[in-house]
């Protein structure tokens, strides 16, 4: 676009007409890029080598429909009971330690699911000090002479899940209790309705639309995992997935599995969409003076204390401690020049995810600012979303076969034309491996760069735009430093997802090439979960970044309400 | 005198919907107008379209006689040299108050850029503050630096979009006269939406009636209350009632308050059913007038006393009464009309009975 | 984007650095590097031949199937038959003649057409429980699903390319129909549902969970190394299966040479020294596998096992049957 000088008085050339825009240009590229992986393996389910559909029907199929439901159900109750719950108590009530617990009931978000089983398996499996302690103390002997359960099951593995994702529930009912005006609640309570029946009949339902978006991010999350279904041996379509793929050696049964999880995940997203667009109409946006929170008479108080206690303790503190007492004890083992060397890889490949995924993020949201009103910007943000429903190993899978198409072509361009090979430019690189990265993570960045995009007032756009800045001055002098709050939160939680990333790390990575979180793998697949724990304690403590920094921004918020009741 | 700003027969759309349709009026260099209409009405999509942020459908923007849109060119925000201040006031929160005077002061540098700062934050009577950030000043201090930001780079239009809505009641009429004066002062042609009357009438030379997006009518204040062209705008401004009335021959409209003499709408043949408009100021107490009306409700204005009255057919009428004359509710109150403008509209709602009952009556 | 292009400028001379590095061979690895490790040291060592390896058990095939003739991949080492053949099949592999590897490996342990080589062998052994199984009552395969064993088998995962091997193994001597008998008996006769790795199910008869297994025999040896694990290995006997018949079944672990190798040179002596004697003692030592070369001297734990009848049939025989086997282990539902 040319830059006349802003302030020319000469009229400007009038035969510009509607210009290629680049923005939405740069837009629609990079979404069908990360739209790639997604198409590729909708393309490998349309044509398989063989049609594996029919024997998947009469056996399996049924199982894994059947344990993938049961598993969501599970979780997606589990983290509702736990995220709503404690969202109203340090929202409604006083009682000791309450503005502790509402950052510190975020924490078990730091933790992979996968890392949380393997510690809890160690603490509670027949040889943990749980059971040895109750055999001592009773006398009994062997497993058959006593009922524990089962920490490697169906139940567990809902255990282990609830305790690391209500922490989404918990975050986004917090925030909408926090934004209800408390004149309903309390119009409420004046019609001679409990405090218990208000919460349910007014409250809850308000909140209902952030409460949905919640439990589908959690249960994104669900579908997603691998490391745990594969270790207490839970046989979900991921699972279903693996099997058939790698048992059978049938990549399109597997892709035609992945399309299957695909429609699920769409479900889910739409069930996201849907909750945040009526959020629009319920929440106000703004946050209400603090209400008076209810107190409990005397020590009744620390009954709240206690429960607050109970996910915090059990998703953190129980699984943080049995890893540093564990690192501590492999310390030697594992403390070596590869470990720091795996680590420094860690950084570097999810660092660079972050800034790409950021900078790709910025430039599909602000495009869609540009062109508020244009469904296609929509459809493109959406789209550039998608990897987000792949798991990792699919989506590795749909990275290798256009990425080898890619380079295949061009070599034997290259050798036609040229005479010389130019080899695999992009397939087994690093860069294959931060594409993945970015392509599975983008959703998130988009997300969190959109919402606080839309918090800036479009007046702010049009008041430095007729003030002589063309749209990409008003993108880098106005807005990112209004949103870098965002901008952040969206790195970190790109860069901590990218530093747990597993599956597609392992099959899309260069010779000679190891990070943290295959580190882990190596050593927790062969039940060494001792000489795997200084790795996970990283992995961990790079999580615990970003959800400090939630936890900062959740407390700032209070100062804030604070300040504004005292003006 | 040359037009400033010409909107000739523009049409805007959302989606699907025409939010304006063909719009037209000119601004000459200088004048102070305003659009003003309930919320909804497009009269801020047409300032965002002068802005060069919202495309149109047809017809096309001229400034200084040069094409700025039209349905196929639209030229760029920023090189438009347009102001543009804002309900919520837009600075930029994370700059100072001088940054933000200063913003569109680019090609400014140093003491120049310093000096016309100064004068700009001197006309607001905000100097001293340049150092402050936005959200330690007050909502009125906002605005007025939002004023000095969008005048700094001497626009050639500046466009006000409900500057005054977020402030109360009192500030947004003292600051109202600021600003106009202010722009007198500077010779500011200035563009104003707003859904406030009384910001229209203290702000403007002409004002804009927009419903559903059209420009019911485009006069100045006086006009618009003493002859409204339509019953639109006779609603939306001012208070007022309307009373049944009759066509008669030679231009009289028959009342139960009176005969009255005066303009009657075209095609309204004499015996057609029509509505006059009267405002409170055309209602006058007058004990010896033939006619009383029964007080239903009374409003204390302090100079004055809004009376609500109903005639004996069960019509309501308000008059503004001098609030020396207290009369207590229920009491007779004896009246006269005192019209300097007849405006009479056909009474839509009366048509299809009367002309059923016409037969009987005559 | 200037940081993508960076980046990629970044990966691109990462590439080129390792293309135009010295002599080197390069490696696609279903065996965890630590495993090799000490083998290829001593290569790079004795040779100057530098390996890179890469390590992944998923999606290593559809890595080398996609990358097609521009595999930087020379060679493969797999576990496990099904996988070599699952190379082989796929075109990915070439054929390899050398007097040095036909001299050393047997017949038996590699392709007709030298497509694949076996390096070592593995041995699917049975343990039982020390205290609580009687030895008489476990002395072959087809004993796992006998009545005496309801509700104390653990087996890993059905699915898992050891449990494939040897049920492919049972339907080649026994048929179709009479091998999925037994394998609804074994899964009818599981004391939890299939999971964790070989290891696991020694713990669990350690625990009491179950009293018999079916493991490869060298993770008795990982255990024994292991101060925590010892107690588990130290709780079961070890029984070799079918002494009386065919012999226990026998897996390998081997290498092939991808079809577009381009240090097929170096892959060759590579190939020819992981097949020579020194390198064969140093697996049955490190790892504590059987090599397939004959003579070779084992390792002390091997030796204290002492010999046995090892299962002679064509390892050919075994993937041909791997997909029925994979559909028998749904059809009677073996994880759920």
């Amino acid at each position: 676009m040319p830059e006349t000088g802003a302030k020319q008085n000469t009229a400007p050339i009038r035969t510009v007409r509607m210009r290629v825009d680049l923005w939405q240009v740069g837009s629609f590229l990079f979404a069908a890029l990360a739209a790639l992986p997604v198409l590729a393996i909708i393309w490998l389910a349309l044509f398989p080598e063989e049609n594996i559909w029919p024997h998947l029907i009469s056996t399996s199929l049924p199982g894994y429909l059947k344990s993938t439901l049961i598993l969501m159900l599970g979780v997606g109750v589990s983290v509702f009971l736990t995220g709503v719950s404690t969202a109203w108590l340090v929202t409604h009530y006083e009682f000791p330690l309450r503005r502790e617990f509402e950052w510190l009931l975020l924490l078990p978000l730091a933790i992979p699911a996968y890392v949380i089983a393997y510690m809890y398996t160690d603490l509670l499996e027949f040889a943990g000090p749980v059971q040895q302690l109750l055999r001592s103390i009773f006398g009994w002997e062997l497993a058959r002479d006593y009922w524990f359960p089962n920490i490697r099951s169906m139940g567990g593995g809902i255990l282990m899940m609830g305790l690391v994702l209500y922490p989404y529930v918990y975050m986004l009912a917090r925030a909408a209790f926090l934004e209800q005006s408390p004149n309903q609640f309390e119009a409420s309570r004046l019609l001679g309705h409990s405090q218990f029946k208000s919460f349910l009949k007014v409250s809850l339902p308000i909140a209902r639309p952030a409460i949905v978006v919640g439990v589908a991010l959690a249960l994104m999350e669900t579908l997603n995992d691998f490391g745990t279904i594969d270790f207490f041996a839970i046989q979900t379509l991921t699972a279903g997935l693996y099997d058939v793929w790698l048992g059978m050696g049938n990549l399109g049964g597997a892709a035609q599995i992945a399309t299957t999880m695909l429609t699920f995940v769409v479900l889910l997203l739409s069930l996201e969409y849907f909750g945040r667009r009526r959020q629009r109409f319920y929440q106000s946006g703004q946050r209400f003076k603090a209400k008076t929170r209810m107190r409990l008479p005397g020590h009744h108080a620390w009954w709240l204390t206690l429960f607050c206690a109970v996910p915090v303790v059990a998703g953190f503190v129980i699984p943080v401690g049995l890893l540093v007492s564990l690192a501590i004890d492999y310390f030697d083992e594992s403390w070596t020049p590869q470990f720091r060397l795996y680590a420094f890889n860690s950084l570097l490949l999810s660092s660079s995810a972050a800034l790409i995924a950021i900078l790709i993020a910025l430039l599909i949201s602000y495009t869609r600012r540009l062109n508020r009103h244009s469904r296609t910007m929509l459809v493109v943000s959406r789209v550039a979303s998608l990897g987000y429903a792949v798991p990792g190993a699919v989506l590795a899978i749909g990275v290798i076969v256009p990425f080898a198409a890619w380079d295949n072509w061009v070599d034997s361009l290259a050798r036609q034309w040229f005479g010389f090979s130019t080899g695999l430019l992009l397939s087994g690189t690093v860069f294959a491996v931060v594409f993945a990265y970015v392509v599975r993570f983008l959703a998130v960045s988009i997300g969190s760069i959109e919402s606080s995009l839309s918090k800036v007032s479009d007046s702010m756009d049009m008041a430095a735009r007729t003030l002589g800045y063309p749209a990409h001055k008003v993108l880098t002098r106005f807005h990112l430093p209004l949103i870098k709050g965002g901008i952040l939160t969206a790195g970190m939680v790109v860069f901590v997802d990218s530093m747990k990333e597993l599956p597609a790390t392992l099959i899309l990575r260069p010779f000679n090439f190891e990070t943290l979180a295959t580190y882990v793998y190596q050593f927790a697949s062969d039940e060494m979960i001792g000489e795997s724990a200084l790795g996970a304690l990283f992995i961990v403590l790079a999580g615990l970044v970003p959800v400090i920094f939630l936890s900062r921004t959740i407390s700032r918020s209070n100062v804030v309400q604070t300040r504004r009741e005292t003006l | 005198m040359s037009n400033l700003l010409e909107v000739r027969n523009i049409t805007c759309q959302f989606e699907k919907t025409r939010v304006v349709e063909d719009v037209s009026f000119d601004l000459s260099e200088g004048t102070l107008a305003c659009l003003l209409g309930p919320s909804g009405c497009g009269k801020t999509t047409i300032l965002r379209a002068i802005a060069g942020f919202h495309p149109l459908i047809s017809g096309e923007i001229c400034l200084d006689g040069e094409r700025i849109s039209s349905p196929d060119y639209i030229l760029k925000p920023e090189l438009r040299q347009l102001g543009m201040v804002f309900q919520d006031h837009a600075l930029f929160p994370h700059l100072s108050v001088f940054d933000n005077v200063a913003a569109g002061l680019q090609d400014f540098r140093g003491k120049a850029k310093k000096a016309l700062v100064h004068s700009m934050l001197e006309r607001v009577r905000l100097n001293g503050k340049e150092s402050r950030f936005p959200h330690e000043l007050s909502g009125g201090q906002q605005q007025r630096i939002a004023l000095a930001r969008a005048l700094a780079p001497r626009p050639r239009l500046l466009l006000m979009d409900e500057p005054f809505s977020n402030l109360d009641v009192e500030l947004r009429e003292t600051l109202g006269v600021e600003v106009r004066d202010l722009l007198r002062d500077s010779g500011t042609t200035c563009l104003l939406v707003t859904h406030d009357q009384q910001d229209a009438f203290t702000f403007s030379d002409k004002v804009g009636v927009m419903n559903d997006g059209h420009i019911e009518q485009w006069d100045n204040a006086y006009t618009l209350y003493h002859e409204p062209v339509s019953r639109f705008v006779a609603d939306f401004i001012g208070q007022g009632a309307f009373l049944k009335g009759r066509v008669r021959e030679g231009d009289i409209v028959e009342t139960e308050l009176a005969m009255l003499h005066g303009k009657v709408p075209p095609g309204c043949k004499p015996g057609c059913p029509v509505k006059v408009l009267v405002r409170p100021d055309d209602v006058v107490h007058n004990d010896a007038s033939a006619f009383s009306a029964r007080i239903v409700s009374r409003n204390f204005r302090g100079s004055s006393y809004l009376y609500t009255l109903e005639l004996d057919s069960g019509t309501q009428l308000l008059s503004m009464v001098h609030s020396h004359h207290d009369h207590a509710l229920g009491e007779q109150l004896g009246i006269e009309l005192e019209l300097d403008h007849l405006v009479v509209f056909p009474d839509e709602s009366a048509r299809d009975e009367q002309i059923s009952q016409t037969p009987h009556q005559a | 984007m200037k940081t993508v292009k960076l980046i990629a400028g970044l990966a691109l001379a990462t590439i080129t650095v390792s293309t135009f590095a010295a002599e080197e061979v390069n490696v696609y690895s279903y065996r965890q590097p630590r495993l090799i490790e000490p083998m290829l040291d001593i290569f790079t060592e004795d040779t100057g031949i530098r390996v890179n390896v890469l390590y992944a058990k998923k999606g290593m095939l559809q890595r080398l199937k996609s990358e097609g003739a521009n595999t930087p991949a020379d060679l493969v080492f797999t576990v496990d038959i099904g996988r070599l053949a699952d190379v082989k099949n796929a075109d990915l592999t070439q054929a390899v003649s050398s007097d040095v590897l036909n001299a050393n490996i047997p017949d038996s342990q590699r392709d007709d057409g030298g497509h694949w080589y076996g390096l070592t062998q593995r041995a699917r052994i049975i343990v039982a429980s020390k205290d609580r199984v009687n030895l008489d009552d476990i002395l072959s395969y087809e004993d796992l699903a006998s009545d005496k064993m309801k509700g104390r088998v653990c087996t890993r995962s059905g699915k898992h390319a050891y449990m494939i091997g040897l049920t492919a193994m049972m339907i080649a001597y026994h048929g179709e129909p009479k091998a999925e008998i037994w394998a609804a008996g074994l899964k009818a006769n599981l004391a939890r549902k299939p999971q964790g790795n070989d290891r696991a199910q020694v713990k669990a008869i350690k625990e009491g969970e179950c009293d018999v297994a079916v493991i490869n025999h060298y993770y008795m040896f990982n255990m024994l190394n292991d101060p925590k694990q010892v107690p588990w290995a130290e709780s079961v006997n070890v029984i070799f299966p079918n002494q009386a018949d065919r012999g226990t079944h026998m897996n390998i672990s081997g290498m092939a040479m991808t079809k577009y190798a381009k240090n097929s040179e170096n892959a060759l002596k590579l190939m020819e020294y992981l097949a020579s004697e020194k390198a064969q003692k140093m697996y049955s030592e490190v790892n504590g596998e059987y090599p397939v070369q004959a003579g070779v001297e084992w390792s002390d734990q091997l030796r204290m096992w002492g010999e046995f009848k090892r299962d002679e049939i064509d390892l050919t025989e075994i993937a041909a049957n791997r997909g029925t086997a994979i559909k028998m282990m749904d059809r009677v539902a073996y994880d759920n």
